[in-house]
């Protein structure tokens, strides 16, 4: 049997049996782990269900959860694009919280609302942008790696963003490491808000207008890496470096360009945390959503509506995690950070793991 | 003098966890497979040995557990990157996040206390040891400062580590295993034309890696802290593979790596609050981030250069 080959299952095949049948494995393996630490695995699965989409609160949290996911997925799928397996999401949408905070906290007497708001999205991405262009260029001026200078600079981000918001950016008189409230000028306006301007009626919830963000910038980035010239040449570089380079594309300023872009998606992750929900800045606002991106990235395989529907599984998964820990103590966060790992490994790592098992199958129907 | 030597003291306990870290990606590294995994070997180990300590009431077996659990993750590792040419970055990331993810799990289901495990029995521990004639030499000037206050009265698994160096040195420079771990991972299509088995050197290498992070996270569960808390290793593993590349992939200067890194660190707990004169208080976060930065501008070539062996992170298929 032979592992690790190039799939040859028709691409249908490869972009929805493969994907489901790494994520069942993940599953099971977690459906193992809960049955042996003495809990029904079906129960808690029928548990975790109705907690992220069997009531309205629940649905506006998965969703919210979800819009986050989704910039930080976009945003590795990109750099995947150009061949580089950015993990420095975190950092980025860290340092996008940086951004957001700086505008926010110098303009939000003066500017109204609608200025405000792009304003802090621009600063958001800018950050971003800059804190991934840093390794970006790092790798392709100075050829060193892009995983370890990332992952070196989520180090560096938090160290740096733990100075700035401890010493500088405090509330004055305040015991706790955050900022002071963003004025009401800068908040993104709620979903609840918008749907009762159209005389919808759903609770309050987190979920916000970003949320809309997150679909713009999903479909602009299916048309940006499918069918623009930059996205042909984007792909190209993270096939074949060589072969783009002697066809005459310009792999410096792709890289660059990619990974910058890949920081300004992270950085927007900032904006639905921190002006959509909690309104003022903290020191775990990231809290992981950055590798959570790496995960989505794999298991939605890199393309924007399997990044969509991955980051909708965990944003459910992180939401009916938390109903789940409510009524079994024993069953915590940590639990989705495992299944997180266990994604990463099937969908990722393991990616075609199955098809040598199925490819038979395909085979006889010819 | 005094505060000289209790930095240096110190120096020596943050250092072991990251030196043993440091050689066990040396093993990986060396033979080809890249390795940013040692921080969830280290996890896993550190809560198997101290479940391990806890329930036998001996720091031994708790060793011995560490280094299975680690060991285990070694082999998955393994398995995705030699017999399936998966990509070894992506399985890398998914041990450290399937480690931090089922040790509070298991945790909190075996002993209730939040995901830690409770404080270890003073059995279950590995206690420092004083070294012979220490209390008759403590009172001779120079040596005895240096003998019975810094080299003695660490734990055995120092002591190890002491020894495990010039061992790991010797293994990878003059062993006949050394010479073909370093040939896989430079060029394993001419090992193969030699007649050595490339998948075989790599399974033994990671072997070696996880016997390796074994030690490491059982030192700081069963001996450092005395119990294993959520997250301990906070980073330690990431550190130990900056060494590593602070290091240029050898272990002497890997070595030298972990103890700058760990010096570093002795000092910043200590200039906590303290204005030091002509600069003021330098915050911590400062000297944190030193290895980090120093990672980054040495792998951007402008300190040294830093070269890895030639075909990590590449997977080997044999050419027919």
């Amino acid at each position: 049997m032979k592992f690790g080959q190039p799939s040859t299952l028709p691409r249908w095949a490869q972009l929805t049996v493969l994907p489901a049948l790494n994520l069942m494995a993940a599953l099971l393996v977690t459906a193992l782990v809960t049955w042996l630490i003495g809990e029904n695995p079906l129960e808690c699965l029928e548990i975790l269900v109705k907690g992220a989409v069997g009531y309205g609160e629940g649905i506006g949290y998965t969703l919210f959860y979800t819009t986050s996911f989704v910039f930080t997925g976009l945003a590795v799928a990109t750099a995947f694009h150009a061949g580089m397996f950015n993990i420095g999401a975190e950092g980025q949408a860290y340092l996008g919280g940086l951004g957001v905070t700086l505008v926010v906290l110098a303009f939000d007497t003066v500017l109204p609302a609608p200025l405000m708001v792009t304003l802090a999205i621009l600063a958001s991405m800018l950050f971003g942008a800059a804190w991934a262009f840093i390794p970006g260029w790092l790798q392709a001026r100075r050829g060193s790696h892009i995983v370890v200078t990332t992952m070196m600079f989520n180090f560096i981000a938090s160290s740096l963003m733990l100075y700035l918001i401890g010493h500088l950016l405090i509330e004055p008189g305040s015991q706790n490491p955050t900022t002071r409230e963003f004025g009401a000028s800068s908040w993104v306006s709620s979903m609840q808000a918008i749907a009762a301007s159209v005389g919808l009626d759903i609770p309050a919830t987190p979920l916000n207008a970003s949320f809309i963000l997150a679909i713009v910038a999903s479909v602009l980035f299916y048309i940006v890496v499918w069918h623009t010239r930059w996205g042909f040449q984007l792909r190209t570089v993270g096939v074949n470096d060589k072969a783009a380079r002697y066809a005459g594309i310009n792999v410096t300023l792709v890289i660059l360009l990619a990974m910058c872009v890949s920081g300004a998606l992270s950085g927007l992750a900032a904006v639905n945390e921190l002006l959509g929900s909690t309104h003022r800045m903290n020191v775990a606002f990231t809290n992981g959503i950055g590798f959570v991106g790496v995960a989505v990235a794999l298991m939605g395989r890199n393309h924007p509506v399997g990044i969509f529907l991955s980051a909708l599984l965990f944003g459910a998964l992180t939401q009916g995690g938390l109903d789940l820990s409510f009524e079994k103590p024993v069953i915590t966060r940590e639990m989705i950070i495992f299944i997180q790992g266990l994604i990463i490994l099937f969908c990722g790592a393991l990616e075609n793991l199955f098809e040598p098992f199925i490819a038979p199958l395909f085979k006889r129907r010819k | 003098m005094d505060q000289l030597i209790s930095v240096l003291d110190s120096t020596i306990r943050v250092a072991t966890p990251l030196v043993l870290a440091s050689l066990a990606g040396l093993f990986s590294e060396r033979s080809g497979v890249v390795d940013i995994s040692l921080e969830g070997k280290m996890l896993a180990a550190a809560f198997a040995s101290a479940a391990a300590a806890y329930m036998t009431q001996n720091p031994w077996i708790g060793l011995c557990a560490g280094m299975m659990a680690a060991v285990m993750l070694a082999m998955l590792h393994a398995f995705v990157s030699v017999t399936y040419n998966g990509n070894q970055l992506i399985s890398g990331m998914a041990v450290n996040t399937i480690a931090s993810g089922i040790t509070p799990v298991l945790g909190l289901a075996w002993f209730q206390q939040g995901g830690n495990s409770p404080q270890l029995p003073d059995a279950g521990r590995f206690h420092e040891i004083t070294l012979p004639f220490a209390e008759q030499l403590a009172d001779v000037p120079v040596i005895g400062a240096l003998y019975s206050r810094l080299l003695s009265g660490h734990s055995i698994l120092v002591y190890l580590t002491i020894l495990i160096i010039p061992v790991v040195t010797w293994f990878i420079y003059k062993s006949r295993f050394g010479l073909r771990l370093r040939a896989v991972g430079e060029n394993p299509h001419a090992a193969d034309t030699a007649g050595i088995s490339v998948a075989r050197i790599r399974y033994i290498a990671l072997f070696w890696n996880g016997m390796l992070c074994g030690m490491a996270g059982t030192f700081l569960s069963v001996y450092q802290t005395g119990a294993f808390i959520k997250e301990m290793t906070a980073g330690k593993g990431f550190l130990a593979l900056a060494a590593l590349i602070f290091g240029k992939w050898r272990p002497v200067q890997a070595v030298i790596g972990c103890l700058l890194f760990a010096f570093a660190d002795a000092i910043q707990i200590r200039l906590e609050g303290v204005a030091v004169p002509g600069i003021g208080i330098i915050p911590s976060q400062f000297i944190a981030v030193i290895p980090y930065v120093l990672t980054v501008l040495l792998l951007a070539g402008f300190v040294g250069r830093a070269i890895a062996p030639k075909s990590i992170g590449i997977p080997f298929v044999k050419s027919r």
